[in-house]
C-alpha cells in the first residue's frame, strides 16, 4: 500500500520479512536467555512453558536468528562498508546526540552510526554463535574448558548486544518518521532529505 | 529431597536466604584408600539402594567397570598402576561427588532449588526442579554430574541424604566390607583421618595426608592418600581444585555488571529523550515538500 506516490521505498517487503524474523528472535532469545542468565529474570522461562522449555527451546531460536541472520548480513552488507565520511559522522557524533545535525557530512543510505552498529552486531553475532554451539549439550560435547569460556564469552556478548540493540531501537523511536520503513517500507521525501541526502540524491536523481 | 527442611544452607538462583533455622552439623565420608581392596561392594550398594541399573557394557580390559561416571553409576572405582617411588603400587579410588562446602554445580545451576547444599554439608540435586542445562557440570572442580539421555535431567550422588535424614549412614559406608569407608561428624572424620596417617607415615607413607581441599572449602566426602603430595596419581585427583575463575565471572561479576549495563543504557535513552527532544525534519526541509 503506497501511502503518498511521492513516499521513497526504502525497504523491500522480503527486507522486512527478514528483519523482522531476526529481530523476534532476538527478543525470544533475550527472554529465554536473561532466566537463564540471572535469577531475577527467571519468570521469563513461565513465557516459554517452564524453565526445562527455556532450555530446550532457546538453542533452536538460535539456528533461526542465524540462518535469518545470515541472509540479511548477504543483503546488506554491502551497503554498510565504512567509508571515510562514516568515520567523520562517528567523530562527530557528539554533536549528533546533543541535537545539531549541521555539522554532519552528507550521508548515503546508512550513516556512520548505523554501519557500526552494524559491524558491532555482526562481531557480536558471530560470537553468539559459535560459543552457543559449545553450549549446546543436547548434540554437542566440547571439554570442559571451552564450555566455561563459551559460557562467558556468550553472556558477555549477549548482553552487550541487548545494549545495541537497545541503542538500535531508541535511534529509530528518537528519529521521527523512521519506524514506518519497518513496518511498511517507505519514508517520506522530507525524511530523506534530511537524515540521508546523499541516498535522496541516489533515489530522486536530484543533483 | 524435600523442600521442607529448615536446614538449606544454600540453593541454586536464590538471591535471598533459604530456611535455615536448624543449626547444621556438618557430616562427611572419610575413605581411606590404602584400605580398599577394589571390590566394588560401594557401587553394588549405591545401585541397590538408589534403584539404579546402569547398562551391561563390555570389558576394556582394565578392573574400572563402568568406565565412567553415568546417571545410572553415581559411584565408580577408578584403578591406577602407579610407580611412585619405582615401586609398583596399585591404587583404587573410589570417584563421586566431594560434597564441596562451595559447590561449582550450585553456583553454575539457573534453575532456582534444582541443587541444595543442607546444613550438614551436603550437595543434592532436585530433579524435579533441573532443567537439563547441564550448567552444573561446567561449574564442577571434579567433573562429576551426568545428564541423563532418559530424562534430560543431571544426576549424582546424593551421600544418601534419604538415609542421612533419618541417621542411617550412606549405603556405600554401610557396606564397605573393609571398613575403608567410615562416616561421621566431620571434625570427628578429620581426626580418626590424622589417626590413620599418622600410622600410615610410621608405615613408610611418609606423605600421607588427608585430602581435604581448601579452593573449594574443604568438602564432605574425604580422602585418606598414601600420598597426598601428589593426588593426580590417584586417577587424577585434582591438586588443588576450586571452582574456575571463568565460571567465578559467568556467575559472579557478569550479572550484576550486566543488569547495570541495561539499567544505565535504558535510562540514558530516556532522559536524552526528555532533555533532547525528537529528532525531527527541520521545518524548511518540510516546507521544501509541501
Amino acid at each position: 500500500m503506497q501511502r503518498d506516490l511521492n513516499d521513497l521505498v526504502r525497504y523491500t517487503p522480503g527486507e522486512r520479512l527478514n528483519h523482522w524474523i531476526v529481530g523476534i528472535s532476538f527478543i525470544l532469545l533475550g527472554l529465554s536467555g536473561l532466566a537463564l542468565f540471572h535469577p531475577a529474570f527467571w519468570p521469563f522461562s513461565m513465557l516459554f512453558g517452564g524453565g526445562t522449555w527455556t532450555r530446550i527451546l532457546h538453542p533452536y531460536l538460535g539456528v533461526l536468528m542465524a540462518v535469518a541472520y545470515i541472509i540479511m548480513l548477504i543483503r546488506f552488507t554491502r551497503l554498510n562498508l565504512m567509508t571515510a565520511t562514516d568515520w567523520q559522522w562517528v567523530r562527530n557524533v557528539r554533536q549528533m546526540v546533543d541535537g545539531d545535525d549541521h555539522n554532519m557530512p552528507e550521508q548515503g543510505k546508512y550513516n556512520g552510526g548505523q554501519k557500526l552498529l552494524f559491524w558491532l552486531l555482526f562481531w557480536c553475532m558471530l560470537l553468539l554463535i559459535l560459543s552457543g554451539v559449545a553450549l549446546w549439550r543436547t548434540w554437542f560435547h566440547f571439554p570442559v574448558e571451552w564450555v566455561r569460556l563459551a559460557a562467558v564469552v556468550h553472556s558477555a556478548t549477549a548482553a552487550v548486544m541487548i545494549g545495541l540493540i537497545m541503542v538500535h531501537v531508541y535511534a529509530a523511536i528518537w528519529t521521527k518518521g523512521t519506524i514506518r520503513a519497518m513496518w511498511y517500507g517507505t519514508v517520506t521525501r522530507a525524511w530523506a532529505k534530511q537524515h540521508h541526502r546523499g541516498w535522496y540524491k541516489e533515489v530522486t536523481k536530484e543533483g | 529431597m524435600a523442600l521442607q527442611s529448615l536446614d538449606i544452607a544454600a540453593r541454586s538462583a536464590t538471591t535471598t536466604p533459604s530456611p535455615s533455622a536448624r543449626q547444621g552439623f556438618e557430616v562427611a565420608k572419610l575413605i581411606d584408600i590404602s584400605k580398599c581392596i577394589g571390590c566394588k561392594a560401594c557401587q553394588v550398594a549405591c545401585m541397590e539402594w538408589n534403584d539404579l541399573r546402569d547398562e551391561v557394557g563390555f570389558n576394556h580390559g582394565v578392573y574400572d567397570n563402568p568406565m565412567d561416571l553415568t546417571d545410572q553409576s553415581w559411584t565408580v572405582m577408578r584403578f591406577s598402576e602407579v610407580e611412585p617411588d619405582g615401586r609398583l603400587e596399585w591404587l583404587i579410588r573410589k570417584d563421586g561427588c566431594m560434597h564441596c562446602a562451595d559447590p561449582g554445580c550450585l553456583k553454575a545451576c539457573p534453575a532456582p532449588g534444582a541443587i541444595v547444599k543442607f546444613g550438614n554439608g551436603i550437595v543434592d540435586f532436585n530433579q524435579e526442579h533441573c532443567i537439563g542445562c547441564g550448567y552444573c557440570i561446567t561449574g564442577c572442580p571434579f567433573n562429576i554430574p551426568r545428564l541423563a539421555a532418559k530424562d534430560g535431567k543431571a544426576y549424582k550422588c546424593t551421600l544418601c541424604s534419604d538415609r542421612v535424614a533419618v541417621g542411617l549412614e550412606p549405603a556405600c559406608v554401610k557396606t564397605c566390607p573393609t571398613g575403608a569407608i567410615t562416616y561421621g561428624g566431620k571434625d570427628d572424620m578429620v581426626e580418626s583421618a590424622a589417626i590413620r596417617v599418622r600410622d600410615l607415615k610410621e608405615r613408610g607413607f611418609a606423605n600421607a595426608g588427608l585430602y581435604d581441599p581448601p579452593g573449594v572449602g574443604g568438602t564432605h566426602v574425604m580422602y585418606v592418600l598414601q600420598h597426598a603430595d601428589r593426588p593426580e596419581l590417584y586417577a587424577d585427583l585434582p591438586k588443588d581444585p576450586q571452582i574456575d575463575p571463568l565460571v567465578s565471572v559467568w556467575k559472579g561479576l557478569a550479572k550484576p555488571l550486566a543488569i547495570a549495563a541495561f539499567a544505565a543504557v535504558s535510562l540514558a535513552g530516556l532522559f536524552h529523550y526528555i532533555t533532547k527532544g525528537p529528532n525531527e525534519v527541520s521545518k524548511e526541509t518540510e516546507k521544501e515538500f509541501e
